[in-house]
């Protein structure tokens, strides 16, 4: 349409209306046909994981059939190198494969954004100190790092997902310190703060409420990078011991009987059809952020 | 983008003093990585020493002593970091605990061999990353638009180390069609060494059938580790040419009469070359990553396995080579993107 | 001169364009006929809005993909409505060209001005670069340009405001189009500068005898230069004449609300940087 006078610089958009445009309006994210599929993947993922017990054709563990026998009516996975059923594994799995990642990016979330809030908010030496910190993981690509820190703790779950918190907060840390300096430049928050408003009451009541639409869709997206880094992890070795079953573990028992295609194809199938739904999901909700925010999500979440 | 305004000394050309900056903060952040590896290695928890001895001989008191003298951890941490910086100074990155060889020696063979796989990855997505980005963008909210997004996003959801078998099951273990393992046939000769890269060193030697072997060799593992990157690429070039193609120079473009093709290469391309390039930088550092899970698949001695072995079996001088070298890889590539910056566009040469 | 000959000019005839379907389709333009003139300016006003800009676009096909249009767009004795988007291609910057808004990002930030001034060129004559460079030399001499070889090494940064509009226009005129369509072309730069580049537009026409289409929503502007005023609302011209007429005894009681909120000093039909005698431009 026709311009009115418009100065070379762009005017600052009102404030209220940024404010109303940071809100995640889940309502028409979820119309898009991809949110859609990857919250009914999801959905039935974790159904799968939570009824495994009752639902496996056999338990995860027992090895009670022939070995490397191919998929067939009794064994639809077909069964493994000590005669176990790969599907039972499969389900078995989703409760470590799924439910960890999950839990680990909670929790880098709570840690991230809480550091990131502290940063941005009070500045000068808690900035600089939590923000180089930061930059320390973020100079080594997260696999290598996450594999030191495993290694040096020793093999296990456990371990590997302490590995992956150290390397993961960072991203989250760095995003909502981004945000939060912005709106704590935001006249509604000054304002606030001359009503007399602590710093913390500011911090979780004015600010907050803007910055958790972006980092949502952050961790949307970085829960499909968790479950691809923890059964990496596990694949090299340095996750599940066995006998868990763990859907990169499992991938990694192909390698050595890799003519028996079924040990391994069925678990990495599980892992891509998880990952590309936590995708889907994310890749929509984050065509619904207001394109600034949308900015800070993209630098990181891929 | 970098906005740094400091006032232009005369005389001195605008490009050669943004080079010159960007030079001396690349020569800071190295000496920061040196100071990470080492602190990180020293953080670590486990018992090195009992790694390399194994557990009889650390059990010799005796034994361990000498070891720790050898490897000079019976000094202070500080004192410990400027003799390893020194003997860095002079190429001299330790020995390994495990093999008994130098660690440069080791990094020597397996750095190249990494770099030949990354970069020939980054090539291929690079050109269909790009190019999937700019059909989809072209062709914003048609059918084709969505098709590459689930496609892309496909690439980003894929387990490398799944995909990497599977594909050697396929292509190398069922149709043959391709080599499964190693840079070069088993009864090939090594090119003579130049750069360490089987392709340009057998180029430089004019050994055609041993660049084809090597090429030949890199298709399987660099297609695998291409995949998240084409994903990747896709979707940031996406968003970077839609950007783009609605700025006000496009539809000048238009107006003057070009060619739908000269408006794409030469303006809208150009445009959205900055971001199209940031995102490159990162693809090829996530592609190091990757490498730790494809190389191991395909007997590719190179970086990732070499840092896989040495992180299990706690070979401190190794992990410490692994991580130096790593992040000068890293910063070497956050140069890169900033001098590339510098060429495209002349607003940061001038800042 | 009163009635204006199509040769070198356009006229546009009951041109429609609505976007959208049936019911909802929202109607921009709802009938509009204008003739635009070689060797004068028609000033095309109206507020934000009023479909002034879409007009403009339109006549280089520019509207957007989902708009459908109607109407006659004679030039040179074609329909542009019914050209081909090739055909329409050869037309577009070589015999009808254009001036945006806002010159700094109208042009491209990362291409020289010497790239951006000759690739049209080159295009649409054939010409070798080196040949287009000289013209463009020339071309920027004309505007007015200091130091015009050196401008052609330069990047869209190093220029001011004013100075980059008249390197837009000098693109513009390259080709030695026969119509010029100017959008709003001194809306985004500094009051001191304003009146520099009316007086080159003025130039332009008289010595070129470009048919100018000056789009603005600013009556002060567009007394100054157009020698017949447009005045456009809702889609539809409310009011059309000489520009002496228009201004100081409009018809329509909405040009007359235009024009009274207009400040009154100085900035009347009196402040033309060159008065155009109505009906001899040549």
């Amino acid at each position: 349409m026709s311009q009115t006078t418009a100065p070379a610089s762009r005017p600052q958009p009102d404030v209220l209306a940024v404010a109303a445009r940071r809100r995640l309006r889940f309502p028409a994210a979820l119309r898009n046909p991809l949110a859609v599929t990857g919250t009914a993947i999801i959905v039935v993922w974790l159904l799968l994981a939570l009824l495994a017990p009752m639902i496996s054709p056999a338990g995860p563990l027992a090895q009670d059939f022939e070995r490397l026998q191919p998929p067939s009516a009794a064994h639809w996975f077909g069964t493994d190198q000590l005669g176990r059923d790969v599907l039972a594994r499969v389900l078995d799995g989703a409760r470590v494969s799924i439910i960890l990642p999950l839990l680990l990016v909670v929790s880098s979330l709570l840690v991230g954004t809480i550091a990131g809030s502290v940063a941005g908010y009070f500045g000068k030496v808690a900035d600089e100190v939590i923000m180089r910190i930061a930059d320390l993981v973020f100079a080594f690509p997260t696999i290598i790092l996450a594999m030191v820190i495993a290694a040096s703790l020793g093999p296990s779950l456990t371990n590997a997902v302490i590995a992956m918190l150290i390397v993961s907060w960072p991203a989250y840390a760095r995003v909502t310190r981004s945000l939060v300096v912005v709106a704590s430049r935001s006249e509604y928050v000054v304002a606030g703060r001359l009503l007399g408003n602590s710093p913390f009451t500011s911090l979780g009541k004015d600010i907050l409420p803007n910055i958790i639409a972006p980092v949502v869709v952050l961790a949307t997206l970085d829960v499909g990078t968790a479950i691809l880094l923890l059964a990496g992890l596990s694949f090299l070795g340095l996750g599940a011991v066995p006998p868990t079953p763990d859907w990169g573990a499992m991938v990694s028992d192909g390698v050595q009987n890799f003519s028996s295609w079924w040990i391994s194809v069925f678990p990495g199938l599980a892992i891509l059809t998880v990952v590309l739904a936590f995708n889907f999901l994310g890749d929509a909700l984050r065509d619904t952020l207001d394109p600034r925010t949308a900015d800070a999500v993209k630098g990181r979440a891929l | 983008m970098k906005t740094e305004r400091r006032s232009a000394p005369a005389g001195i050309p605008p490009l050669a003093r943004y080079l010159a900056i960007r030079l001396g903060v690349t020569a800071l952040l190295m000496l920061g990585v040196t100071l990470v590896t080492f602190i990180l290695t020293n953080l670590v928890p486990a018992d090195p020493v009992q790694a390399a001895l194994g557990e009889q001989a650390a059990a010799n008191p005796e034994i361990v002593a000498q070891f720790r003298e050898n490897a000079g951890l019976d000094k202070p941490l500080p004192v410990q970091y400027f003799t390893y910086l020194g003997h860095l100074f002079q190429g001299d990155l330790g020995t390994s605990t495990q093999t008994r060889t130098s660690v440069a020696t080791e990094l020597g063979k397996a750095f190249p061999a990494t770099i030949e796989l990354a970069v020939g990855a980054i090539l291929i997505s690079a050109i269909i990353g790009i190019g999937l980005g700019l059909w989809a963008a072209l062709r914003r909210r048609t059918f084709i638009d969505q098709i590459i997004r689930v496609v892309s996003l496909i690439g980003l959801s894929v387990p490398a180390f799944w995909m990497a078998l599977l594909v050697y099951f396929i292509f190398f273990f069922q149709l043959r069609l391709f080599p499964g393992s190693g840079r070069l046939d088993p009864t090939a000769v090594a090119p003579p060494h130049v750069t360490g890269l089987y392709t340009v060193d057998s180029l430089l030697a004019g050994q055609w059938a041993t660049f084809g072997d090597a090429v030949y060799h890199l298709v399987l593992p660099a297609s695998v580790l291409a995949l998240y990157t084409i994903g990747l690429l896709t979707r940031f070039s996406r968003s970077a040419i839609l950007e783009v193609l609605d700025a006000d120079y496009v539809r000048g473009a238009r107006a003057k009469g070009l060619t739908g093709r000269t408006v794409v290469l030469k303006y809208v391309l150009r445009g959205a070359l900055v971001p199209i390039i940031t995102v490159l930088g990162i693809a090829f550092g996530s592609l190091l990553s990757g490498t730790v899970l494809v190389e191991k698949v395909y007997s590719w001695h190179g970086l990732g396995e070499y840092a896989f072995s040495s992180a299990t079996k706690l070979d401190l001088p190794a992990i410490m080579g692994v991580g130096l070298v790593v992040g000068i890889v890293y910063i070497g590539l956050n140069f890169i993107v900033d001098i590339a910056y510098g060429f495209i566009d002349p607003r940061v040469r001038a800042a | 001169m009163n009635q204006p000959s199509a040769s070198g000019g356009l006229s546009i005839r009951n041109l429609t364009l609505s976007i959208g379907r049936g019911e909802k389709a929202k109607r921009i333009l709802r009938g509009i006929s204008l003739d635009v003139p070689a060797g004068r300016i028609t000033g095309l006003a109206g507020e934000s809005g009023s479909g002034k800009t879409m007009t403009g676009m339109t006549v280089l096909g520019l509207q957007p993909e989902q708009a459908t249009v109607g109407g006659v767009i004679e030039f040179d004795g074609r329909n542009l409505l019914e050209l081909p988007t090739k055909k329409l291609n050869t037309l577009r910057g070589n015999d009808i060209a254009m001036v945006f808004q806002d010159p700094t990002s109208s042009l491209h930030p990362m291409l020289s001005i010497g790239s951006q001034l000759t690739d049209h060129l080159c295009q649409h004559t054939g010409m070798s670069k080196r040949e287009a460079l000289e013209r463009a030399r020339v071309v920027l001499e004309q505007v007015k340009v200091p130091d015009p070889a050196g401008a052609l090494k330069k990047y869209p940064h190093q220029f001011s405001g004013g100075q980059l509009q008249r390197v837009a226009i000098a693109s513009a005129i390259m080709c030695s189009p026969s119509v010029l369509i100017a959008d709003e072309p001194t809306t985004a730069l500094d009051v001191t500068v304003q009146a520099g580049i009316l007086r080159l537009l003025r130039e332009l026409c008289d010595e070129l005898g470009l048919a100018i289409l000056l789009v603005t929503h600013d009556l002060g502007v567009m007394s100054a230069l157009a020698d017949t005023i447009a005045v456009m609302r809702e889609g539809e011209i409310v009011e059309h004449g000489d520009r002496f007429q228009v201004i100081t005894a409009p018809r329509d009681p909405y040009t007359r609300a235009l024009i009274d909120a207009l400040p009154h000093d100085g900035s009347g039909p009196g402040a033309a940087p060159k008065s155009a005698p109505t009906g001899d431009a040549s």
